[in-house]
């Protein structure tokens, strides 16, 4: 089972990161590390959209990865990465494992304001958890790559070739995972849930699946995130951050799973610049990039390449 | 001959409204049935009982033996009974191979499988294969919405005949479908259908196409069965006529044609 064309893509744009993170300035390579955490996040939200759900509240998973990362090293003494996130996926798998049997039961706004709410409910308690640091959330300990240590100045660039593998793996996994029949029995559950019972498939069982996928993936996000920032606080699971996922899942389209990593990118450079740019109105400059997407490209910037191959063939 | 569905006071309310009332059917295998009444008669409510769609009010329903009252449709697809639909339930963005192979994935009924490309050349033969039977080859490539309405009446048919079913339940298959092409799609159906040697319940209005593919008819009126029994006669039953064909008011000079539209 070799490598489909677009998988060969990500894996030649996963080694141009990999060799031009040892020219870009850190600030970049923090840059392209968030988006590529954001990017995972997102595609746990396509995922989910596929199947005719939109999530509100992909920012509890996200939230789960951050803090599972913190909470690891500072109350468990873990310190590998890799085993932080790993805890992340466990703790987020379990929690999806017992949410998914209730929203699975949902759809439309019902399921969007469920996952809200869970959302929510993790932000309050976090915000009352002063030995979590509450609102001001705390700082994520030195950590390990293996036997690798990435401090003394080269912290930004470990947790992008990080990112970057991860990112990779994800987006590789998920390329098959979009094009096998459970992927596709998601989009035909968005379009027909009737049929695909009688078909003799559970509808409940492949949303459940689904759901436990995309948070997993959500929770990688949050992990790599808080690896790069350093620092974790209850804004995780907020649901504006979930709402900012929403926007970058609708900024790419759901056409590719590339298309989450490009619109995180964009995302982050258009909010960097509008808020260098316009510190007192950078969420108008969001908006109407966002209503400008939804009028000329609404099925996402991912639209442009399959547009472009369209009129070439 | 084997009994392979028996119903015995199978009733469906809507609060006050009687949708179904006391449904006593026995239908032996291999047996092609057709069913017929006047919109609102009854039919659709009868087969979206037995096939899970709408649980029953009262009664019971046994199929090959067993009850299967309070099943879904997935574990009566198991069973081996499947069904079409009066409007075709079809996957409109993806195409005609995805949308077989997509049935053919959910037929394998292996979870591990699912994780597999929905494309594999096994499931792609079985695909060509059935498009060959129903004479929609034209189309395996095409995205559904290119498709033709006689065309999609039949991928619908197709799609419920991958999961190798035993009784084939179908509702209403020629509406929608012009009347020349009604004969051209009830042959293609009905052969596949013989082929297989599947027992067949279908849903129709045209008195043509029951005249022409059926054995035993089984007339609603009012949600309940008024006639069952050899089609000549059912057809030429009173009450039958006067209710469900119309042809006793036709003579009046009131109507002289039969009902069309859906249940």
């Amino acid at each position: 089972m070799g490598l489909q064309k677009s998988e060969i893509m990500l894996v030649v744009a996963a080694a141009a990161i990999g060799l031009l993170s040892f020219v870009i300035p850190d600030w970049l390579a923090f840059t392209t590390t968030l988006a590529i955490a954001s990017a995972m996040v997102v595609l746990g939200v396509v995922m989910l959209m596929r199947a005719g759900l939109v999530s509100f509240g992909q920012g509890l998973y996200y939230c789960i990865g951050g803090y599972a990362v913190g909470m690891g090293g500072r109350f468990l003494g873990v310190t590998d990465a890799l085993l932080l996130i790993g805890m992340g996926v466990v703790a987020t798998v379990a929690l999806a494992m017992l949410l998914g049997l209730l929203l699975t039961r949902y759809r439309e706004i019902f399921f969007a304001m469920l996952t809200l709410a869970f959302s929510m409910i993790l932000y309050g308690v976090l915000v009352k958890s002063h030995n979590l640091g509450s609102t001001d959330g705390f700082g994520v300990g030195n950590w390990t790559l293996l036997w690798f240590d990435p401090e003394g100045g080269k912290g930004s660039k470990t947790v992008l070739w990080l990112a970057t593998a991860v990112g990779l793996a994800v987006a590789l996994f998920l390329n098959r995972y979009f094009g096998s029949a459970i992927g596709l029995a998601c989009e035909a559950i968005r379009e027909n849930e009737v049929r695909v019972e009688y078909m003799g498939m559970s509808r409940r069982q492949i949303l459940y699946i689904n759901y436990i996928i995309a948070a997993a993936i959500g929770s990688i996000g949050g992990s790599l995130t808080s690896l790069a920032a350093g620092h974790v606080d209850p804004t995780m699971a907020y649901w504006t951050i979930s709402g900012e996922f929403i926007f970058i899942a609708l900024l790419g389209g759901t056409g590719h799973v590339a298309a989450a990593f490009i619109a995180a990118m964009i995302f982050i450079m258009v909010r960097t610049y509008a808020v260098e740019l316009f510190p007192n109105s950078w969420q108008m400059i969001l908006g109407i990039v966002l209503l400008l997407i939804i009028l000329f490209l609404p099925k996402g910037i991912w639209s442009l390449f399959t547009r472009k191959r369209r009129v070439a063939s | 001959m084997t009994e392979i569905l028996k119903t015995e006071g199978l009733s469906r309310y809507f609060g006050a409204v009687v949708a179904a009332e006391d449904i006593n059917v026995t239908i032996t295998e291999g047996e092609i049935v057709g069913v017929i009444g006047s919109n609102g008669a009854g039919k659709t409510t009868f087969i979206n009982m037995v096939t899970g769609y709408l649980p029953p009010s009262a009664g019971t329903i046994a199929f090959d033996g067993s009850s299967i009252k309070g099943l879904g449709p997935r574990k009566l697809m198991r069973k081996g009974l499947s069904r079409s639909f009066q409007i075709p339930q079809l996957f409109l963005d993806l195409s005609v191979l995805d949308n077989l192979s997509m049935a053919l994935s959910a037929s394998e009924s292996r979870h591990l499988e699912m994780l597999r490309p929905v494309r594999t050349p096994e499931r792609i033969a079985a695909a060509d294969e059935i498009l060959t039977q129903m004479g929609i080859t034209q189309y395996r490539d095409e995205m559904v919405t290119a498709m033709p309405q006689g065309a999609r009446k039949l991928l619908d048919i197709a799609i419920a005949m991958l999961a190798n079913p035993r009784m084939l339940l179908l509702d209403e298959p020629t509406s929608g479908v012009s009347t020349d092409e009604k004969h051209t799609l009830m042959d293609t159906v009905m052969e596949v259908v013989k082929r297989r040697g599947l027992t067949v319940l279908f849903v129709e209005h045209d008195m043509e196409i029951v005249q022409k593919y059926v054995t035993r008819v089984m007339a609603f009126a009012s949600g309940i069965v008024i006639k069952d029994g050899p089609v000549e006669e059912v057809l030429a039953d009173e009450k039958v006529q006067e209710l469900v064909t119309g042809k006793r008011r036709g003579s009046r000079g009131k109507n002289t044609e039969t009902h069309e539209g859906g249940a």
